[in-house]
């Protein structure tokens, strides 16, 4: 688990990684998370949270956590960005975030990766600003901590961001404070903060869900501009099928804290793989007559106190058996288009790390870029799904 | 902000007002001086003088309109006591207890503020404990009881301090340690619990995120947040203090407002026990105002607004 760390020095950190390495390339992977796994200290004991969740985030490129609420998307996001609440632990699992592990660091070794490394971007833009301070303040911060600039210089700074993010007149607006904003100024001015030192990958939490639609298409907007610019690896956290259809490259689905499928968006859409995918595409309404019945996935997911012991989505799937209920699926590779052969789980079938890039139809792979992870999908009935 | 203080001031007219009639009221509701300050074997014509001269034979509402007259020319009549001109009296008396106050509450918040962020860090850590603990026995520790014990161990048994008295910063110490103990242990749980409310709010995560380390985060982006309840308390707290911290002051022999009041109720010195009174009032507003500015400077959302012509 440590053995990423030990590989990276510690100090290769932002700009200075930068000037060793190189910019960053499209579609590199920036960002491997493996075995991720995060428990919520609770008065009724510890509960797991997010369970051996594994992705890739790519440079240039969106990928998707989707998920109702509680499935465990932003707390996989805090624990990302090392912002978890105190009752929650790390368990297990690495966060090599270009060639370091942060999972392995301290909070205050972290701490040189939060901002020049990674940034992130909260639903609610009102709760996420310090209502105390002004806007300038905030957006300046980031510099002030990490380059060591004065009030001056980060006020400039600040200045530049406000204009970067299409805040209109940025020299007077800067010494407002955050409640004399709009939401979806709120919101950009969220996002400059998060972008601030070309950070190499964004965490984006449900970044629109508390903007009119409008606004949302505009904050997506510049979210993909943003991430063209800087070449960013862009993590996009919803449970908005629709955004997710239109932004994201790749897409994880998260259900009870582990993620149930993984793969390029178009694919999965188009021929999910595991239950919980396809009765969340199916509740999508389209072209409904009126008075038309909304399809819905009956029942709701387990509370993290008693996630069951086999498959997490059993007591809601329509699919489900004995074997669902006796051995939990893990994720493993599924074929793109093509069904495989052989429905149930072979024996010394190994278990896939979405990071590992075992077997699978590869998909997309420019020359020279890293070889992409399997499709994959946690479910023991995956290649009868596509013919049900 | 001049607009500001002009309407507070007069909407704390009224108040005032009210506070004078009241003390003016009650105070003469405990007697007639004559059967003090005269000797036990007057006659009643004696009496009758020393009541008509003093001006306590008119009706309640004539003595009150008289001394509503001479409030309005700064004259806040005599001290039956000393014949001594009220209103000098207490004014002599005040900067003693200002003093005091200051001292007491400036300590107590600074103590506050390093306990209860410290406790905040880590609800139900060790240090929470410990802190929870202190600051609630410093909270219901009776003043009168610690300052007499205070007196016996560190005056009378190791004779390190001076009983009572103010004379040299030995006379400070026991005085000021037991008008600190209640607003300190009152304080650290306000702090204390705003400091918690305060780093679960998201602003803080983000603050994080941006590679703000602990001390910065509960110095810049906390601990401007939790002030204003801390800010509310303590504010009340000190209009304890400067209301007269009365039996501290008699018990350490404080020359203070406090004492002043209590000997004038005594010794039913009205004039003497009115001009405290209202000194002590309008220190109060005084107080309440500056409390109020204190919130506008911490915090955008609570000024003023001001109009743009």
């Amino acid at each position: 688990m440590k053995t990423a760390a030990q590989q990276a020095p510690i100090q290769r950190t932002g700009e200075a990684a930068r000037a060793a390495t190189g910019q960053t390339k499209a579609h590199d992977v920036v960002l491997q998370v493996r075995d991720l796994a995060v428990d919520i200290r609770t008065h009724r004991g510890t509960v797991r949270a997010v369970n051996s969740v594994a992705f890739e985030a790519r440079a240039g490129e969106t990928l998707a956590l989707l998920g109702e609420s509680g499935c465990g998307k932003s707390m996989t996001a805090k624990a990302l960005a090392g912002i978890m609440d105190p009752v929650c632990d790390l368990a297990d699992g690495e966060i090599v975030l270009n060639g370091t592990d942060l999972a392995a660091l301290s909070a205050k070794e972290r701490l040189k990766f939060a901002g020049p490394e990674l940034g992130i971007v909260f639903q609610d833009a009102l709760t996420a600003l310090n209502p105390v301070y002004t806007v300038g303040t905030q957006l300046g911060e980031a510099f002030r901590i990490h380059r060591g600039l004065s009030a001056k210089e980060a006020r400039v700074e600040a200045i530049d961001l406000m204009k970067r993010v299409g805040i209109p007149e940025p020299e007077s607006r800067i010494n407002s404070y955050p409640h004399q904003f709009s939401g979806g100024m709120r919101q950009r001015i969220l996002i400059a903060m998060a972008v601030a030192l070309n950070p190499r990958l964004l965490i984006a939490d449900e970044p629109t869900t508390a903007l009119d639609v409008t606004v949302q298409a505009q904050i997506m907007q510049l979210l993909r501009k943003l991430r063209e610019e800087g070449q960013m690896a862009v993590i996009l956290i919803t449970h908005d099928l629709a955004v997710v259809a239109e932004e994201a490259d790749t897409v994880a689905v998260m259900y009870a804290g582990n993620v149930v499928e993984s793969g390029p968006v178009s694919e999965v859409f188009a021929d999910p793989r595991h239950p919980y995918t396809k009765g969340l595409l199916e509740s999508v309404p389209v072209h409904l007559e009126r008075g038309a019945k909304l399809k819905s996935i009956a029942g709701s997911p387990p509370e993290l106190h008693d996630i069951p012991s086999g498959c997490v989505y059993q007591s809601r799937c329509p699919l489900v058996q004995d074997i669902c209920r006796a051995e939990r699926p893990v994720l493993r590779p599924v074929a793109g288009d093509r069904p495989v052969a052989g429905a149930h789980p072979v024996a010394g079938d190994r278990p896939v790390a979405g990071a590992a890039g075992i077997g699978g139809t590869p998909v997309n792979i420019p020359s020279g870029a890293q070889p992409r992870p399997a499709r994959t999908a946690a479910c023991h009935f995956s290649e009868e799904i596509s013919n049900v | 902000m001049l607009i500001y203080l002009r309407k507070r001031i007069v909407s704390s007219a009224l108040p005032l007002v009210v506070v004078i009639v009241g003390v003016f009221a009650l105070a003469r509701m405990t007697g007639n001086p004559a059967s003090l300050y005269l000797p036990l074997n007057a006659t009643q014509q004696m009496r009758d003088d020393f009541t008509a001269r003093n001006g306590l034979d008119q009706p309640l509402l004539v003595q009150m309109a008289d001394y509503f007259g001479g409030v309005l020319r700064l004259d806040f009549g005599q001290s039956l006591r000393t014949g001594q001109d009220a209103a000098a009296m207490a004014l002599r008396a005040f900067p003693a207890t200002l003093q005091l106050a200051a001292t007491t509450m400036v300590l107590a918040v600074l103590l506050a503020l390093v306990v209860g962020c410290w406790a905040a860090l880590k609800p139900n850590g060790i240090a929470d404990r410990i802190s929870s603990f202190v600051s609630m026995a410093a909270a219901s520790i009776p003043d009168f009881w610690l300052a007499i014990v205070g007196i016996w161990v560190f005056a009378i048994t190791l004779g390190w301090l001076p009983t009572s008295g103010v004379s040299g910063a030995g006379a400070w110490v026991l005085p000021i340690a037991t008008l600190l103990l209640r607003p300190f242990g009152v304080l650290v749980q306000i702090v204390r619990g705003s400091m918690v409310s305060a780093l679960s709010e998201p602003y803080i995560k983000l603050a994080r995120s941006r590679g703000a380390g602990e001390l910065r985060v509960v110095t810049h982006h906390a601990l401007r947040n939790a002030a204003a309840p801390a800010l509310t308390v303590a504010g009340d707290l000190t209009v304890g203090l400067v209301n007269g911290a009365v039996v501290v002051e008699t018990i350490f022999g404080w020359p203070g407002i406090g004492k002043l009041m209590i000997d004038s109720i005594l010794q039913r010195d009205f004039a003497v026990l009115q001009a405290a009174v209202l000194l002590t009032a309008v220190a109060i507003f005084a107080l309440n105002i500056l409390i109020d500015m204190g919130y506008a400077l911490l915090d955008a959302r609570v000024r003023p607004v001001t109009v743009k012509a």
